[in-house]
């Protein structure tokens, strides 16, 4: 019988499954950080168990962890890496910790080092997961509960989720990148459009995406509800992956680009639901609400609840009230205070270069605060080899150490109350950024377009905006 | 870790009427840094306690064991913080018109029930509620249903394990642990 992408890993995975109850199935690659673990293995400790294989686990330290040096002031977020380390150390897991030159956002490293191949199943304490997904891995987060059970055992129990094909046709415009693609899905789905499904993205406008660019996508399968999200993986796949600290080398590379070609939904495979976006017809998009779904190309009104079905009509009015945005109202032109370019979604070596291009030889507007954070000190080494890092610095942005920084809000890199910023992360939901703050979420682009005239911008309108 | 065994739960409600609600509302992640899981009701909702209408501190709310709410609840981050929270607040469960899928089985490995009821019942409960914010709700998860106000009963369906290891307190790693020898043959294939 034919088979989806999915259903090849999955039936892969499967240990063990009685009638009636959910699968047992093997995870590949556990990825860790410092917010979702401490618990789990302090249950560990409680019920005397070790971890099982932690030759699978990998470790890094992001969330918590100041983007602007050690040492770190933060007490709270000091002992929580501290305790990071102190279990890595006690169960033999390799850590990537403050010292390390290959620190950096777990999904980006994970990918970066060459840990993420395609036909892994992999999890992580962290919805973001669903990144690793490009390389055609089943990839998904879980929670604290979950960790624990991955740790003890390498194993999860699991419902088989349903398919989702996402198909994108044609090619995108000029001037319009993975994350405006993403972003139409979500406004498309909505922020529970696909939950219970795997996504599968497929067409001509995810094959012709860069490896970035396809992280960038599956990433924010999450932000339409998504299990996870996943991309065959092809040559563009195995180019990336060729020579990766942790990918196969020699004799082992050859017979897992063997294997890794057969990972593609067979022809007449059926999905569960297929959505087809025609992705000529995508422009560079924004946010303008408070969730993901919430998007508008960067040139349209804000909707109108009036106009929104009776289901959506309250989110809406509250989302604007939240905003401090009127219906009907235009993006373009609208102030703003701080520019954020980081994240899991946007931090690879890809977006700093296209932000850079926006910003290189020219100015940060008087008053806004900007913020350039590499996802990982690869990325920030490969960066400032190009100076880029200058790029930034001559226009007046920070360069940071690499983190989550301002997507998330727990170390120190906030938006103050009321202001709004223009974010490359994933998620605006309120207070997201910072207790009362508000985000637009968008491209690298059209936030380094914002950076350069303190307003929400359309990248392509400004000289080397869409080159 | 075995959790008290969920029996049929009689409790007054609280009503937050908002769809979408993601985790980071649930519990905001300047709250995430501790290494425990307890103490965390204090900071359930955090940035939502100060409006004065915040349904979960009315007087009439105390004691609630049960919220009622909208679609999509928890949303977003994987954060087992968000369950954390709610238990600890006090809740044993939540009645929404769906849930975000990792949040739905957060909730249930932490004894936390997820109802998910058609939009009609849902308003159906709301609107007694409001009437009667002392008005008691039955939740049997034996028989997979919510007692209604009016008399009678309205039905939901939850996935066959998790209502047993919510039934019996039984743990999933225990579970899964019971295939030690199998996850090794897998393994060594
Ligand atoms: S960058 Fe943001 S979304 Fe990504 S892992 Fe960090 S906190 Fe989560």
């Amino acid at each position: 019988m034919p088979r989806t992408l999915f259903d090849k890993i999955w039936d892969a995975h499967v240990v063990a499954e009685e009638a009636g109850r959910p699968a047992v199935l093997y995870i590949d690659l556990h990825l860790v950080h410092e917010v979702t673990s401490p618990q789990a293995f302090a249950g560990l400790a409680e019920r005397g168990l070790e971890v099982h294989r932690p030759d699978r686990t990998v470790a890094t330290m992001d969330h918590s962890i100041p983007t602007n040096g050690l040492p770190i002031a933060d007490d709270a977020a000091r002992t929580q890496l501290r305790t990071l380390a102190e279990n890595c150390a006690k169960h033999g897991i390799t850590l990537y910790d403050a010292e390390s030159t290959n620190r950096g956002i777990v999904h980006v490293i994970g990918p970066e080092l060459g840990y993420t191949q395609p036909g892994m199943t992999v999890v992580c304490g962290d919805s973001h997961t669903s990144t690793h997904g490009a390389f055609g891995a089943l990839a998904f987060g879980i929670g604290t509960s979950e960790v624990e059970h991955v740790l003890a055992s390498q194993c999860l129990l699991q419902r088989k989720p349903k398919t989702l094909e996402v198909r994108f046709e044609g090619a995108l415009r000029e001037g319009v990148s993975a994350k405006d693609l993403v972003l139409a899905m979500c406004a498309e789905l909505g922020v529970g459009g696909a939950t219970g499904h795997v996504i599968e993205y497929t067409g001509p406008a995810i094959r012709a995406l860069d490896m970035e660019g396809r992280m960038t996508v599956c990433n924010m399968s999450i932000e339409a509800g998504a299990r996870a999200g996943m991309i065959a993986p092809d040559e563009t796949t195995f180019a990336y992956l060729r020579g990766r600290p942790h990918a196969p080398k020699g004799a082992a590379w050859n017979a897992a680009i063997e294997r890794w070609r057969d990972l593609r939904t067979d022809e007449g495979a059926q999905f569960d639901r297929t959505v087809i976006i025609d992705a000529t017809r995508i422009a560079p998009m924004i946010t303008f609400g408070t969730n993901p779904g919430m998007g508008i190309p960067v040139t349209a009104r804000v909707p109108s609840p009036d106009d929104a079905g009776p289901g959506e009509r309250a989110a809406l009015a509250k989302a604007l009230l939240y905003m401090g945005l009127t219906a009907g109202e235009p993006l373009l032109g609208k102030k703003v205070d701080v520019v954020f370019i980081g994240s899991c979604t946007n931090a690879r070596i890809s977006d700093m270069r296209a932000a850079a291009a926006v910003m290189r030889g020219k100015k940060v507007a008087p008053g806004v605060r900007v913020l350039v954070v590499p996802g990982s000190q690869d990325v920030k080494r490969a960066a400032e080899a190009e100076g880029l890092h200058e790029v930034f610095r001559d226009a007046g942005a920070e360069w940071r150490e690499p983190g989550c920084s301002m997507c998330i809000a727990m170390n120190g890199d906030m938006i103050e109350p009321g202001q709004y910023a223009v974010s490359t992360s994933n998620r605006n939901f309120e207070g997201r950024q910072g207790k009362g703050g508000r985000t637009f979420l968008a491209s690298p682009e059209t936030a380094a377009a914002a950076a350069i005239t303190g307003k929400v911008t359309d990248a392509r309108t400004l000289v080397g905006g869409a080159s | 870790m075995k959790k008290p065994p969920f029996t049929t739960l009689v409790s007054r409600a609280v009503v937050l009427p908002a769809d979408d609600v993601d985790t980071d509302q649930i519990i905001p992640a300047r709250f995430l840094k501790g290494t425990q899981k307890t103490g965390l009701g204090q900071v359930l909702f955090a940035d939502w306690r100060s409006r004065p209408d915040f349904p979960l501190l009315q007087p009439s709310a105390a004691g609630a064991k049960i919220l009622v709410t909208g679609n999509n609840f928890g949303c977003g981050s994987s954060r087992e913080h968000a369950p954390w929270a709610l238990v600890d607040f006090g809740f044993r469960a939540v009645i929404a018109r769906s849930f975000a899928d990792i949040f739905k089985g957060n909730a249930t490995k932490n004894g936390l029930l997820p109802v998910a009821l058609p939009e009609a019942a849902c308003v159906r409960l709301e609107l007694a509620i409001k009437a009667n914010p002392a008005l008691e709700l039955t939740v049997d998860l034996d028989k997979e249903r919510v007692s209604l106000p009016e008399g009678g009963w309205i039905s939901f369906s939850i996935d066959p394990f998790a209502k047993h290891c919510l039934a019996s307190g039984l743990d999933e790693l225990g579970y899964i642990l019971g295939f030690a020898d199998r996850i090794k043959a897998y393994e060594q294939r």
